[in-house]
């Protein structure tokens, strides 16, 4: 087990810049996660603290150690790839057993490790298979395996669960979850799905054009998320946005309605901002009252527990959640109402949260 | 519906069949002439098979001439030719395959440039060069210009069966603990068997019938290879048919041999780098 700092690491390929200025501690024992679109450097980060990408500038420090100039295999940590990477002509237990084998560990403590790992991942009936013979979900259980087998300082998952199928998704997102909690390894995991993000992570890291948006655990960036792309980012359905201008304690989309600011918001008289609102917090009223908006229903989408409504409102598409399937009917009106304190608001030139 | 689907088999098993006679018919016409005794091959006339066959011929070929030095020379310079040429070419397609290294392109290109001239105008040059080093009339001479000829190909070859293995095979090992080249030596190598021995087969049989430079370089008779030793079966006023056709026969030996052991990853081989998957 390991801490791992990252200090001030950027990194590019020729001209092109993809990771600018990256400061980041991790405690040991803990589980962070990188997220964010693809090609927003999280993966190249992963990489610099695998050692197979090298660093253009800063420093990477494992257990306070500085490994800018250590090569992969003697950084001792242990990585699952999103393709697994499972050596093909090798059987389950040798797939396993190869790190060790390469350290020279005796054959009894061999054995007894691939049993201890296999144990935990439900491997034992697999061992002497090749990975060609194994399903998706097993081959995702053999590289957890190899990880694990060896007791490294950290782990570093690159999108571990991505070529699986939903179901088989959710499944393994918790066994991942369970496993951490047994050996509570430092982990390092990198995903483009918030829902792995939050349900996983100790600390989010939300990346975004090679630069770190947002650090904080998960419910303190769907609460209070720091500027316009972590707002856009976390959460499902996606908040909804709408621009407008502060006049007077409230903010005026274009067409002049009103939206109340939540108490105690300063901003700038006639400053532009953008209104963010989760499709979940937008409340359904059941006839026009003071301070609500009529909008007509665009589109339906159930989901079985709660329903997703589009509607259209001061010119934009805008997402409701509600767990009222009788809500809403295609082209009808609803009522619907923006509660201050459930507001997020952003000033508009710099996308940074205000308040 | 079914007749015509039974049509159709029957015609393209026909046409599958018209081929392979066609590509083996010469073969056969080998076998023929081998076994035909002298005193019949003109006197018979144009026939399947002879009225009497004998293997005289291949009795005289084993005893009587230097066919088997001939056969000896052409294995020993195949043989290394094809081994150094696949050692050379995986260590040179692994780095062209997974490295970014200065001048890469113009390496390539080189490589590229080699291909594409016709043998014949290095002969007069080849011969210059390897004369004062005293390569000619030498087996090793032999192998260094086969070797020259073989590696750019072979290179190209074994690039396109390391592209086909992901990288993240090499890096996870390399994360396991492993160096780069243990990692190549023990990941990558054993997938690309089916490469290195598509490129085996490939370079031992261009060098085995390999004919342009083996006449040129070598006058000596003890370092001469057997597609030149064919050549001495003809005489200034007679061509002996049957002992040059056993001598055909036996030399598709090894050939036969060399590419039964590993057809069973020839077939992955060449089809492996054309499709991923």
């Amino acid at each position: 087990m390991a801490s791992i700092t990252i200090q001030s690491v950027s990194k590019s390929f020729g001209a092109v810049s993809v990771l600018r200025d990256i400061d980041l501690s991790i405690a040991d024992g803990e589980f962070v996660v990188l997220v964010g679109p693809s090609g927003c450097g999280k993966s190249t980060l992963l990489r610099m603290i695998a050692g197979l990408e090298d660093i253009t500038g800063g420093e990477i420090r494992i257990d306070g150690r500085r490994v800018n100039e250590v090569a992969p295999k003697d950084r001792d940590i242990a990585m699952v790839f999103q393709s697994y990477a499972l050596y093909p002509h090798m059987s389950v237990a040798d797939n396993m057993s190869y790190s060790l084998r390469l350290r020279k560990t005796a054959k009894e403590r061999i054995a007894e490790a691939v049993r201890a790992a296999a144990g935990k991942l439900g491997l034992d009936p697999l061992l002497e298979r090749r990975p060609r013979a194994l399903s998706g979900g097993q081959r995702q259980r053999v590289a957890m395996g190899r990880a694990i087998v060896r007791h490294p300082k950290a782990f570093l998952f690159d999108e571990p669960l991505s070529n699986l199928d939903a179901r088989l998704r959710e499944q393994m997102r918790a066994e991942i979850k369970r496993l951490h909690k047994a050996i509570g390894a430092t982990s390092v995991y990198v995903t483009h799905d918030q829902i792995e993000a939050m349900t996983l992570a100790d600390r989010i890291v939300a990346m975004h054009g090679g630069i770190i948006q947002q650090v904080g655990d998960p419910l303190d960036l769907y609460d209070r998320p720091a500027n316009l792309f972590v707002a856009g980012f976390i959460g499902s359905p996606a908040m909804n946005f709408i621009d407008g201008a502060c006049r007077g304690g409230a903010v005026e989309p274009h067409d002049g309605s009103r939206i109340p600011l939540p108490a105690g918001l300063k901003a700038a008289e006639g400053q532009a901002v953008t209104v963010g609102v989760r499709p979940e917090h937008v409340r359904i009223v059941g006839a026009a009252e003071p301070g609500s908006h009529t909008a007509r229903v665009d589109l339906v989408e159930p989901t079985g527990f709660g329903t997703i409504v589009h509607v259209r409102l001061l010119g934009e598409d805008l997402k409701i959640y509600t767990l009222d399937r009788a809500a809403a009917r295609v082209g009808g009106p609803l009522h619907i109402m923006l509660d201050g304190e459930r507001l997020h608001v952003f000033d508009r030139e710099t996308t940074q949260r205000l308040g | 519906m079914t007749r015509k689907r039974l049509l159709l088999t029957v015609l393209h098993r026909l046409a599958v069949l018209a081929y392979v006679a066609f590509a083996l018919f010469p073969l056969f016409w080998l076998l023929k002439v081998s076994v035909t005794p002298t005193s019949l091959l003109y006197t018979e006339g144009i026939r399947m098979w002879p009225s009497r066959a004998s293997i005289e011929h291949y009795v005289f070929v084993l005893t009587h001439s230097s066919f088997p030095t001939f056969f000896l020379n052409s294995t020993i310079v195949s043989a290394s030719t094809a081994v150094i040429v696949t050692l050379v070419a995986s260590l040179a397609g692994y780095a062209m395959s997974r490295f970014i290294f200065r001048g890469k392109y113009w390496i390539i290109g080189l490589l590229l440039l080699t291909q594409m001239f016709p043998l014949v105008m290095l002969i007069a040059p080849m011969f210059k060069m390897l004369s004062p080093l005293g390569l000619t009339n030498s087996l090793s001479g032999l192998i260094v210009v086969y070797v020259a000829f073989n590696v750019p190909f072979a290179t190209f070859l074994m690039q396109s069966f390391f592209d086909g293995i992901p990288k993240d095979l090499e890096e996870a090992a390399m994360i396991d603990g492993a160096t780069r080249f243990t990692a190549f030596r023990q990941i990558i190598l054993p997938l690309t068997l089916p490469g290195i021995a598509a490129t085996l087969g490939f370079v031992f049989t261009a060098a085995w019938s390999e004919l342009l430079f083996a006449l040129m370089l070598i006058s000596d008779n003890r370092a001469t290879t057997f597609p030149v030793g064919l050549l001495s079966f003809v005489s200034k006023f007679s061509v002996d048919f049957g002992q040059m056709m056993a001598a055909g026969v036996l030399a598709l030996i090894p050939a036969c041999l060399f590419f039964l052991l590993i057809q069973r990853y020839l077939v992955q081989g060449l089809t492996a780098g054309a499709v991923k998957g």
